[in-house]
């Protein structure tokens, strides 16, 4: 048997340890990692190249085109390049600046933080106008501004809060967190850059497409084939920077967030390939027809639009959990083998599930059976995560009374533990039949969406900007109280809301009178939703309103202030909170 | 190396794994029980699953399951049961006459009952949940009808639309008096006026005067010499205080100018016609049935 050093390390030393980790993570510790890249100045050269002839390119494709809303694209794109090129020439007009030379890499994260804000704000806003959209249909109904239309406005939401929210909050922190843990400069130099603009240009050039009209009506994937290519390339990037950065690592083992960060990269990259498979009628025009027709292409979609929640929404959020509880909690995470056997079970599991988006349709019954099968199944190992979370808390628990950030990043896993309980449940056939179509599946996305990722997203970017921008502390731990309960109290009034029109619509639909007829016509039930809509409007609003509280608390955190009344004297302060 | 070394954690008492990164260790916490328990008790149940219910994809086909369910049946047998269970009224239903269904107190709340499902998803659309009709869309529950509210008028409206595609729809065509060009926009003023004392309002009498012969020459054909309507032409009586586009001057000037002329669907050729029987006899109940 080998021989075991036990060592009982003192709580006085470890808070010591935690608390100057924690401060200024990048420039202690015993080991700087070198400045060097695996592949010494290629980037340089080759980034600025790429990025000037893709503004080529877009210039041809912008004044060759005989299609309007292409030519529209092309410009968009180009403008999105230009700024990314303008950003780049600025950043090295006066010679190598200070970031490139440290031992991580700091202000592509920076910019991470502040689109992951500018997104959020963005993709929340447009999601209130919506909900009042329904709620009050004429009101905001313009027939002469074609892009404010629901159809156009739905799919700018989604995407701007799953994708340009989501999406930047998981490239910065994975970023920042792979940094860390492998304790090595992020890899490929400038390539990082190009992966934080050549997504934010993708977002441009999607979310614009929406407004005018473009769309390939596949939901969560809506973007054209030339943005999916777009996409493509940069998601290349960013799986080659990041398994990059852990090549190079210092440490023997790799951290369980880089698992989940990696699985969400990997995966994303198949999903999106796979489901955007298409045939452009013309390489100057937006139009593309998909590679699969009928149920095939009902069922890929169904594929990648559920992996998209498993490993966008949950694997990769899972790895900033993993980081962001343990780090301001400051306790060991709870169990190394549940990590290692909910990660393996989950990413295994969750891959089948797509199908119980397609019960009782033309979807062969064989295929809904797995999908629900596959779903029940996965309830564990989602809730693996959660225990993971919520127990890393164990001999720390005081600190979510006076830390609103911990509590912030511990509420998220409370609302993941219930919406993967929530989720199965809804795979069931049965169930599905009630809920199917109707506001319980927005209203379970949105504990999902507004619970879990939302707030564990908000916990991680308050954590990041006083530790990026080498802040002692958050300008207003008030502020992020009134941020936690004007948000919770939001999620609160839309799930509940969502939940009784859900299920009083699906109760609705489904009943027959004595006769055997149809007790309520379709507008009936329209009539029924209408204050449960208010409701979720209202809800809807104060979770952005939190999200505003945020923005200028993070703001006035990076101008270097702490707000009047907040600073106790002679105390030295933990991190965050 | 601090990294790699084992240690117990002074809260919990749980060896770490010796692991740590940027001062994140890992406790060697074993599984917890209840969670393995009820991971192994989903994919047992998954296995049950696949045994009793079609599951898995074969190179010819699937696992049918020991119990031999299939989605179409069970849609079938649901399909039957409705359908017998309206079986024995929907007979006497497709056999009767309307005025045998009126006269049959069981038979009439059947068809009712069938025409306001029928109603809830072809007509309220337009003529609201409860029949109440919009501005432009006909209110059902009262007694002013244009193409007649006598049973068959109604079950004849349902069937052949108004202004439809169909050849033999129900078809008039008030003119755009001012668009066309047809009166002067000062005739047009005075005729609002006329209009107006038709259904009892004050109304300018000089301007009334003016147009009295007009009206004669250019309106009374389709809306009658006392302004009562004709509903062969399904043109409205001019005398009631209900108004399809509106009864303010102005309201009635639009009119006068553009002609707003609503279109009905013809329904014959999209519902059976027990269907349509049912919902003559709902619209026909809701309260202005002649």
């Amino acid at each position: 048997m080998p021989h075991r050093v036990l060592i009982q390390v003192k709580a006085v030393d470890r808070a010591a340890l935690h608390r100057r980790t924690l401060i200024f993570p990048a420039t202690e510790g015993p080991m700087q990692p070198k400045t060097g890249e695996m592949l010494p100045q290629t980037d340089r050269f080759m980034v600025p190249a790429i990025f000037v002839g893709f503004l080529i390119l877009g210039f041809y494709v912008a004044t060759q085109t005989t299609d309007p809303l292409m030519g529209m694209q092309a410009w968009t794109f180009m403008a999105g390049v230009g700024m990314a090129l303008i950003h780049l020439v600025r950043r090295y007009a006066e010679g190598i600046p200070a970031d490139d030379k440290g031992a991580y890499a700091n202000d592509v994260v920076k910019a991470g933080v502040i689109a992951s804000m500018f997104w959020g704000i963005a993709g929340m806003l447009v999601g209130v106008i919506i909900a009042l959209q329904l709620a009050f249909p004429n009101l905001f109904y313009f027939p002469d501004l074609p892009w404010t239309n629901f159809g156009r406005l739905r799919p700018l939401h989604t995407s701007a809060v799953i994708f340009a929210f989501g999406g930047n909050v998981l490239i910065a922190t994975s970023f920042y967190v792979v940094q860390r843990t492998c304790h090595a400069r992020l890899a490929g130099g400038l390539w990082g850059w190009f992966v934080f603009w050549g997504y934010q240009i993708f977002i441009l050039v999607a979310g614009t497409g929406y407004l005018i009209g473009v769309t390939q009506s596949r939901e969560y994937a809506e973007p054209e084939w030339y943005a999916d290519l777009w996409l493509t390339l940069v998601w290349v990037a960013y799986l080659f920077v990041f398994l990059g950065t852990i090549w190079k690592r210092k440490e023997p083992h790799i951290y369980v967030a880089n698992w989940f960060y990696l699985a969400f990269i990997v995966t994303i990259a198949l999903l999106h390939i796979v489901n955007n498979l298409a045939v452009p009628v013309s390489w100057l025009g937006i139009k593309s027809y998909s590679a699969f027709a009928g149920v095939q292409d009902a069922l890929t979609q169904w594929w990648y639009g559920h992996n998209a929640v498993g490993f966008f929404l949950t694997a990769g959020f899972l790895a900033i959990m993993y980081y962001f509880i343990p780090k301001q909690a400051q306790r060991p995470v709870y169990s190394y083998r549940l990590s290692i056997v909910h990660f393996w079970s989950l990413i295994f599991l969750y891959i089948w599930a797509g199908p119980h988006h397609l019960h009782y349709t033309a979807l062969p019954v064989w295929a809904q059976t797995l999908g629900m099968t596959f779903s029940i199944m996965l309830w564990m190992p989602s809730w693996g995560g959660m225990i993971n979370g919520l127990m890393t808390l164990s001999g720390a628990w005081d600190k979510l009374r006076t830390d609103p950030v911990l509590r912030m990043l511990v509420v998220s896993v409370a609302f993941y533990g219930m919406s993967t309980f929530e989720g199965p449940v809804m795979s069931i056939k049965a169930v599905n039949s009630l809920s199917h179509y109707t506001d319980w599946t927005i209203g379970h996305v949105h504990s999902g969406a507004l619970g879990w990722v939302g707030f564990v997203s908000f916990g991680a970017l308050y954590c990041l900007t006083p530790w990026l921008w080498r802040r002692e502390r958050l300008y207003s731990h008030a502020l992020v109280e009134w941020h936690f309960w004007v948000s919770t109290i939001g999620i609160v009034f839309y799930i509940t809301a969502m939940w009784v029109s859900g299920i009083m619509q699906g109760l609705m639909w489904r009943a027959y009178n004595e006769f055997g007829f149809l007790e309520y016509s379709f507008v009936e039930t329209v009539e029924a939703m209408h204050p449960y809509y208010i409701i979720r409007a209202f809800g809807g609003l104060l979770y952005l309103s939190g999200a505003f509280i945020m923005a200028y608390n993070l703001y006035r955190t990076v101008k270097g202030d702490v707000r009047a009344g907040e600073v106790v004297a002679g105390q030295p302060l933990p991190a965050t909170a | 190396m601090m990294a790699t070394r084992k240690e117990v954690d002074a809260t919990s008492g749980t060896e770490t794994t010796g692991h740590e990164w940027d001062g994140i260790k890992e406790l060697n916490t074993p599984l917890p029980r209840w969670w393995l328990w009820v991971f192994y008790a989903t994919v047992v149940w998954s296995i049950g699953y696949w045994v009793l219910y079609p599951a898995w994809p074969t190179l010819t086909g699937y696992t049918q399951g020991v119990l031999n369910q299939s989605q179409r049946d069970d849609v079938a047998k649901a399909v039957l049961a409705m359908k017998s269970q309206r079986e024995e009224q929907g007979r006497l239903l497709a056999t009767a006459t309307l005025a045998q269904i009126e006269a049959d107190p069981n038979l009439f709340q059947f068809a009712r009952e069938a025409g306001k499902s029928a109603f809830g998803d072809n007509c309220a659309t337009c003529h609201g949940s409860g029949g109440q009709g919009f501005k432009g869309y006909p209110n059902l529950n009262d007694d002013v009808w244009l193409w007649g509210g006598k049973l068959e008028d109604i079950k004849r409206t349902i069937t052949v639309g108004v202004r439809s595609t169909q050849t033999d729809t129900r078809l008039s065509l008030m003119p755009a008096f001012g668009r066309d060009k047809l009166l002067e926009p000062a005739q047009i003023n005075d005729m609002v006026e006329y209009v107006v004392s038709l259904s009892g309002g004050k109304a300018d009498a000089q301007a009334v005067a003016r147009v009295t012969t007009l009206y004669a020459e250019q309106c009374a054909s389709c809306h009658g010499v006392g302004g009562k309507g004709l509903r062969e032409f399904g043109a409205p009586n001019l005398t009631d205080k209900e108004w399809l586009y509106g009864g303010t001057r102005e309201e009635i000037n639009a009119q006068i100018v553009v002609g707003r002329a609503g279109v009905m669907p013809t329904w014959g050729s999209r519902l059976d016609p027990i269907t349509i029987d049912a919902l003559a006899v709902y619209v026909h109940s809701l309260g202005g049935g002649e």
